[in-house]
C-alpha cells in the first residue's frame, strides 16, 4: 500500500468518527442544545471531511460538504437559527454526507441526484443570508483597502508565454509585512527563481536616524524581472505580502535597468556586509532577534527598520488559552490498534486459559495435594489468567452509541416515507459490548426499528383519535443485566393486533384453525419464517426480510429475542446477548462418556429427581413434576445421538433450563463435572453448523468439548405449537 | 540544513497528507492536533515554519497565531494557515492575527513547497 | 537448454501419497499443512459416520474425515499408528484419517492419466486421475468435497 493509499484509509476511518460525532452533535442541537462548542464541533466535522475529500479529489463530496459547511457557518455565526425545519435539512444533509463518504470510500460512481436536492436545500438556507453577510464581512477586512496599488489580472493581460516577459516591479514594505514574519529578501529570492532579476534600492525616503519611525518602511525597491513565467507566477510571489506593501507591477518591453541596479546575488552580499556595520549602529531590539537565525535572515534586520511591535493582546484570546489548557486533560488518552492485533491477543489469551486449565488438571492428577504452595500458586495463576482475559476482552468492548446513532437515521428516513411523526429516544448508549456484537446487531436492529415505525406506530391522525400525542415514540435502550447485554426496541403504538396475527397464521397454514394459543404464543408467531401482517408488503419493512431472519441473526450471536405487547400501548422487542462472543460461563457435564458444556445462562437449577416426581407421557415422553408444574425431560445423550438408551433420571442429574420464550425443560445428564468459563471455538470455521450444538471449546485435557445449544435442543423436543409450525414451514421449504 | 515544519491540524487525514508532502519535499515534520498542543510543541522545539489549520477544537488557528505573535521570541516565526479557496474572510482574519501567508486546500505539493520557500529563509 | 529445464521443473508437481485399505492415493502437496498421529476425536452429533469428530489443533477445532469410509470402504479402526493429514480445503482446514503416508511423489504433470472408466460413483467424485509409477497405481484425489455439504441447520 503506498503512502497515499494508507492516508486514504485513515481518511475514511476519520470520516466515520466525524460522521458519528456530527450526528451526535446535530441531535444535541435538535434537542435544543445551545452550547456554542456543539455548533463549532459540527462545523469542524464537515470542514475536516471536506478538507480530506479535497486532498483525494472527491469532487461530489467536496461540493456537498462545502454547501453543508456554508450553512453550518451561518448557524455558527448566529445568522441562521436552528429551527426544526433547518435542523431537518441539516440532519438529512448529515445522512447524505454519510452516503457520499461511503460511496467515495467504495470507489462507486456518484450520481449527482443523490446529493443535489439536499444540496439545493442547503443553498436555500444560505441564500437569504449570504448577500448582506458579504457586505458586512467585506467591510471588516481592514487590510483590503491596501490592495489598491496593485493591478489585478484584468489590468495586465497575460503575457505571451512563448517569449520572456519583462516585469517592472516597484515595491516597498510596510511595517506590517515584517510583523507577519514575511521577509523582503525571501521574496526577492523567490523572484530570482522565476528568471533574471535586477534590483535597485531607492533610499530617498529614508529619514535621518532621529526621525526614523520604527514602524514604517522607507526603502523602495525597483526590480526588473525577465522571465518566461506568466504574470500569475509573479503575483504569487507577492501573494502573502499583498496589502502589507506598496506594490506596482508593470509589464514592459525589455528595457535597460536603472543605472545603479545590482543583480540580486550581489545585493544579498552587500546587505550582508552592511549588516556588520549595522550591528554597530545604535539600533535597539530587532537586530538581536536575528542573531540566532541564519546569515541570510540576519541581513534582513537592516532592511526592516522596525522595532518590536506589541502584538494586540485581547483578553479573549488569553482566556481561550487558559480555558483550553484546563480542558486539554479531559478526554482519556487513546491509541489506535488494528483489530487483527487485538484478535491475535485474544486468541493467545484464549490459549493461555486453556493451558492454565490443563496445567491445573495435571497438577491435580499428579496429586500435589500435600503441597499447598503449588496449589496456591496455581490459584493465583488462574486468577491472573482470568483478569488478563477480562482486560483483553475489554479492549474489544465498544459502546452501543454509534449503533444507536445510526438508528436515528433509520427512524428519520422511515418517518419521512410513512409520513409519521416519530421521536427516537435512546437510553444507555454508553453500554459496552463486543465490537463484533455491535456490528452484527446493526442489521437486525435496523429491521426492528423499521418495523416499529412502519407497523408499530399509528399514523398521526389515528394517534390523535386515540387520545395519544401525534408524535410517536420509539425507544431504544441498552443495559447490562447479569453478564449479558439487553437491548430493547419499544414503541408506543397500537400493540400487536392478536386476532389479526392469529388469523393470518391460520390463513397461511402455519397453525391449525382450532389451535388454542396464549397471547405470548400468538405474539411469537411473528417470528415464523415468512410471516408478515402487513396487508400490502410495504417497501420499508418488507424488503423480503421477516422477523424470523432477525431472530436467527440474534441467535447466531448467542442471543435470545422475546416480544411483549399491550394492545393500545405498544410493543417491546427485547434481545439478550452475550457481552462477548469469545467466552462463555458453562457447566461441564458428562453425557454417555462424552463431555458437554451447558451454557450457564440457560440453567435455572440442577436437581436429583425422586422416582415419585417422574411421570410418563405418551409413548416415550416423560415429564418431571417440579413445584406443581410438569416439565418435559430431555435425555441429552439420546438427543445428540451419543447414547442409544436414555439415562434413568433417578441415577443421573437433571438440569432445569429455560429456553427462549421462557419455556422450561429438564435436561438429563450422567453427571456434573465442573463449572467454569470456557473459550468459544467455532465449529463453522472448519466444519459447519451442527444441530443442537452452539459451538465447541477446548478443555483442560486438550480435548474438544461441544457446547450445547439449549434452545435448539429444547425446540426439537418440545411439541410446542409455535415450534411445530416452524418445523412444518421448514419442512415445506426444504421439500 | 533540513528545515523543520510544525503542522497543526485536528484532522488526522490532513496531518498525514501534509506530512507525506513535506517529507517528500525534504522537510522534517513535527505535528500538533490543535492550537493548545501547537503551543506545547513550540515550547519544546522551534520549527522553521508553522502550518496551521484554522478550525480546530480547544484553540483555533487564529488563537494560536495571536498567542504566538504575542511572544517576542516568535516574532519572526513564519506561520502559514491552511484555508480554502473561497475563504477571503478567513485569510483576512488570519492576517490580522499575524499569519505570514496561507496555503489553499486542497493543495498540490509544489504549491505547498513554494509557499514555504516564500517565507522560510 | 536452460529454458527447457525450467519448463520441465515448473510443470512437475509434488504429491503426498498415502494408503487406505491397501490402495494408494495421493493429494497435491500444496494443500497439505502437516501430518500428525491419530488422537481420539470428539464425535459430532448427527454427523455422517465418515466424520469421526473434531480434535484440537493448536486451539482451533479440526474435523476429522475417515477417508476410507468416505470412499465407501469399511470404517477405519484408528490406532496410534494411523495418521491424520492436515489439509487446506478452500478456506477450511480439515484432518484426513488415513492408514499411513507412504511417499512424496514428484511427477511431471503430464504423467497423469484419466480415471479408468470402471470407476465407481465415489471414485468419480474424488479421483481426479491416476499415476502409474513402476508397478503401482496411485489415484490422485481431491479433498474439496470430502466434508458433508452444509446441512440446512434448523434453528
Amino acid at each position: 500500500m503506498d503512502a497515499m493509499a494508507a492516508i486514504r484509509v485513515t481518511f475514511f476511518q476519520e470520516c466515520q468518527e466525524q460522521l458519528a460525532a456530527l450526528e451526535a452533535d446535530l441531535l444535541a442541537l435538535n434537542e435544543g442544545s445551545t452550547d456554542s462548542e456543539t455548533v463549532n464541533s459540527v462545523f469542524r466535522a464537515v470542514h475536516s471531511i471536506k478538507g480530506g475529500a479535497g486532498a483525494f479529489k472527491l469532487e461530489s463530496l467536496v461540493k456537498f460538504a462545502h454547501k453543508f459547511e456554508t450553512a453550518l457557518d451561518h448557524v455558527r455565526g448566529g445568522k441562521l437559527a436552528p429551527s426544526p425545519d433547518v435542523m431537518k435539512v441539516l440532519l438529512r444533509s448529515a445522512d447524505v454526507l454519510a452516503d457520499l463518504v461511503e460511496l467515495s470510500r467504495d470507489g462507486n460512481a456518484i450520481d449527482d441526484d443523490c446529493w443535489l436536492p439536499t444540496g439545493e436545500e442547503l443553498s436555500a438556507l444560505s441564500v437569504a443570508i449570504d448577500a448582506p453577510e458579504d457586505d458586512e464581512e467585506f467591510g471588516s477586512i481592514d487590510f483590503q483597502p491596501a490592495l489598491i496599488d496593485i493591478g489585478g489580472n484584468d489590468v495586465f493581460p497575460a503575457p505571451n508565454p512563448a517569449n520572456d516577459a519583462v516585469f517592472l516591479i516597484e515595491f516597498s514594505a510596510d511595517a506590517e509585512l515584517y510583523d507577519r514574519a514575511n521577509e523582503t529578501l525571501l521574496i526577492f529570492r523567490e523572484l530570482q527563481r522565476l528568471g533574471n532579476v535586477a534590483v535597485a534600492c531607492d533610499t530617498t525616503r529614508l529619514p535621518l536616524l532621529d526621525a526614523l519611525d520604527p514602524q514604517a518602511g522607507y526603502l523602495t525597491w525597483n526590480l526588473q524581472l525577465t522571465t518566461a513565467e506568466p504574470r500569475q507566477s509573479v503575483d504569487d510571489v507577492f501573494e502573502f505580502v499583498n496589502g502589507d506593501c506598496h506594490l506596482l507591477i508593470k509589464t514592459e518591453a525589455p528595457a535597460t535597468p536603472t543605472e545603479d541596479a545590482y543583480d540580486i546575488a550581489a545585493l544579498l552580499r552587500s546587505v550582508q556586509d552592511n549588516n556588520d556595520e549595522a550591528a554597530a549602529l545604535p539600533f535597539s531590539g530587532p537586530l538581536q532577534v536575528a542573531t540566532d537565525a541564519v546569515p541570510l535572515s540576519t541581513s534582513i534586520g537592516l532592511a526592516r527598520a522596525d522595532n518590536p511591535v506589541t502584538a494586540p493582546t485581547t483578553d479573549d484570546a488569553a482566556n481561550g488559552t487558559s480555558r483550553a489548557k484546563a480542558s486539554a486533560n479531559q478526554a482519556p488518552a487513546t491509541i489506535r490498534v488494528e483489530f487483527d492485533r487485538v484478535d491475535r491477543l485474544i486468541n493467545l489469551v484464549g490459549e493461555l486459559v486453556i493451558n492454565q486449565a490443563m496445567l491445573s488438571q495435571r497438577v491435580l492428577e499428579a496429586d500435589f495435594e500435600g503441597s499447598s504452595a503449588v496449589l496456591l500458586g496455581l490459584e493465583e495463576l488462574e486468577q491472573l489468567t482470568r483478569e488478563i482475559q477480562e482486560s483483553v476482552m475489554a479492549i474489544r468492548a465498544q459502546p452501543v452509541k454509534p449503533l444507536f446513532q445510526r438508528m436515528s437515521r433509520i427512524v428519520r428516513e422511515i418517518a419521512d416515507v410513512t409520513q409519521k411523526d416519530v421521536k427516537l429516544k435512546t437510553e444507555g448508549d454508553a453500554t459496552e459490548v463486543d465490537k463484533t456484537v455491535v456490528e452484527r446487531l446493526a442489521d437486525p436492529l435496523t429491521h426492528m426499528i423499521r418495523n416499529a415505525v412502519d407497523h408499530g406506530l399509528e399514523s398521526p391522525a389515528v394517534r390523535l383519535a386515540a387520545g395519544k400525542p401525534a408524535e410517536g415514540v420509539v425507544k431504544l435502550s441498552a443495559a447490562h443485566r447479569s453478564g449479558r447485554i439487553v437491548i430493547e426496541v419499544s414503541d408506543d403504538g397500537a400493540g400487536i393486533n392478536r386476532p389479526k396475527v392469529r388469523a393470518a397464521a391460520i390463513r397461511k397454514g402455519l397453525i391449525p384453525a382450532d389451535a388454542i394459543l396464549s397471547d405470548n404464543e400468538i405474539d411469537n408467531l411473528l417470528f415464523l419464517p415468512g410471516f408478515s401482517t402487513a396487508d400490502t408488503v410495504s417497501n420499508i419493512s418488507g424488503r423480503g426480510v421477516g422477523m424470523d431472519v432477525v431472530k436467527r441473526s440474534i441467535q447466531a450471536l448467542g442471543g435470545r429475542i422475546s416480544i411483549s405487547s399491550r394492545p393500545g400501548y405498544g410493543s417491546t422487542f427485547s434481545m439478550s446477548l452475550p457481552l462477548t462472543l469469545a467466552v462463555l460461563d458453562g457447566m461441564v457435564v458428562s453425557v454417555g462418556g462424552e463431555t458437554i458444556v451447558v451454557p450457564l445462562t440457560a440453567i435455572v437449577e440442577t436437581l436429583r429427581p425422586k422416582s415419585s416426581e417422574l411421570h410418563g407421557l405418551g409413548v416415550d415422553g416423560r415429564v418431571i413434576a417440579i413445584r406443581n408444574t410438569f416439565i418435559p425431560l430431555i435425555d441429552v445423550g439420546c438427543e445428540l445421538g451419543i447414547s442409544d438408551r436414555p439415562i434413568a433420571p433417578e441415577t443421573g442429574v437433571t438440569i432445569l433450563v429455560e429456553a427462549e420464550g421462557g419455556a422450561r425443560s429438564a435436561l438429563v445428564v450422567d453427571a456434573i463435572q465442573d463449572q467454569r468459563q470456557v473459550v468459544i471455538k467455532s465449529l463453522e470455521e472448519n466444519y459447519g453448523g451442527v444441530s443442537g450444538i452452539a459451538a465447541a471449546t477446548i478443555l483442560g485435557d486438550g480435548r474438544v468439548a461441544l457446547i450445547l445449544d439449549v434452545d435448539a435442543v429444547v425446540r426439537r423436543t418440545r411439541g410446542d405449537l409455535t415450534m411445530y409450525a416452524m418445523e412444518k414451514v421448514a419442512a415445506l421449504g426444504s421439500a | 540544513m533540513t528545515k523543520t515544519i510544525l503542522t497543526i491540524d485536528d484532522s488526522r487525514t490532513m496531518r498525514d497528507v501534509l506530512r507525506m508532502a513535506l517529507i517528500d519535499a525534504g522537510f522534517d515534520v513535527m505535528q500538533a492536533v490543535d492550537g493548545v498542543n501547537g503551543l506545547e510543541v513550540l515550547a519544546e522545539r522551534r520549527p522553521d515554519v508553522v502550518i496551521t489549520d484554522i478550525n480546530m477544537p480547544k484553540m483555533d488557528g487564529f488563537g494560536f497565531i495571536e498567542a504566538v505573535r504575542r511572544d517576542e521570541q516568535y516574532k519572526n516565526l513564519p506561520i502559514l494557515v491552511l484555508t480554502t479557496e473561497s475563504d477571503d474572510a478567513k485569510k483576512a482574519r488570519a492576517r490580522d492575527a499575524g499569519a505570514t501567508g496561507w496555503i489553499v486546500k486542497p493543495f498540490d505539493p509544489a504549491k505547498l513547497v513554494a509557499a514555504i520557500k516564500r517565507v522560510a529563509a | 537448454m536452460q529454458v527447457e529445464q525450467i519448463t520441465a521443473e515448473s510443470s512437475s508437481r509434488e504429491y503426498v501419497a498415502f494408503r487406505i485399505g491397501g490402495q494408494e492415493f495421493c493429494v497435491d502437496i500444496m494443500s497439505v499443512r502437516e501430518i500428525r498421529g491419530w488422537t481420539p476425536a470428539t464425535p459430532l452429533p448427527h454427523a455422517p459416520d465418515y466424520v469421526r469428530g473434531v480434535i484440537n489443533l493448536r486451539g482451533s477445532v479440526l474435523p476429522i474425515v475417515d477417508l476410507a469410509r468416505r470412499f465407501g470402504l469399511p470404517l477405519t479402526d484408528p490406532t496410534a499408528r494411523h495418521v491424520i493429514i492436515v489439509a487446506q480445503c478452500g478456506k477450511q482446514t480439515i484432518g484426513i484419517l488415513v492408514d499411513a503416508v507412504s511417499d512424496i511423489l514428484t511427477t511431471p504433470a503430464n504423467a497423469m492419466q484419466a480415471t479408468p472408466e470402471i470407476a465407481s460413483e465415489v471414485a468419480k467424485t474424488f479421483v481426479r486421475g491416476v499415476h502409474a509409477i513402476d508397478e503401482r497405481m496411485i489415484s490422485l484425489v481431491t479433498i474439496d468435497n470430502v466434508l458433508p455439504p452444509p446441512a440446512p441447520v434448523a434453528q
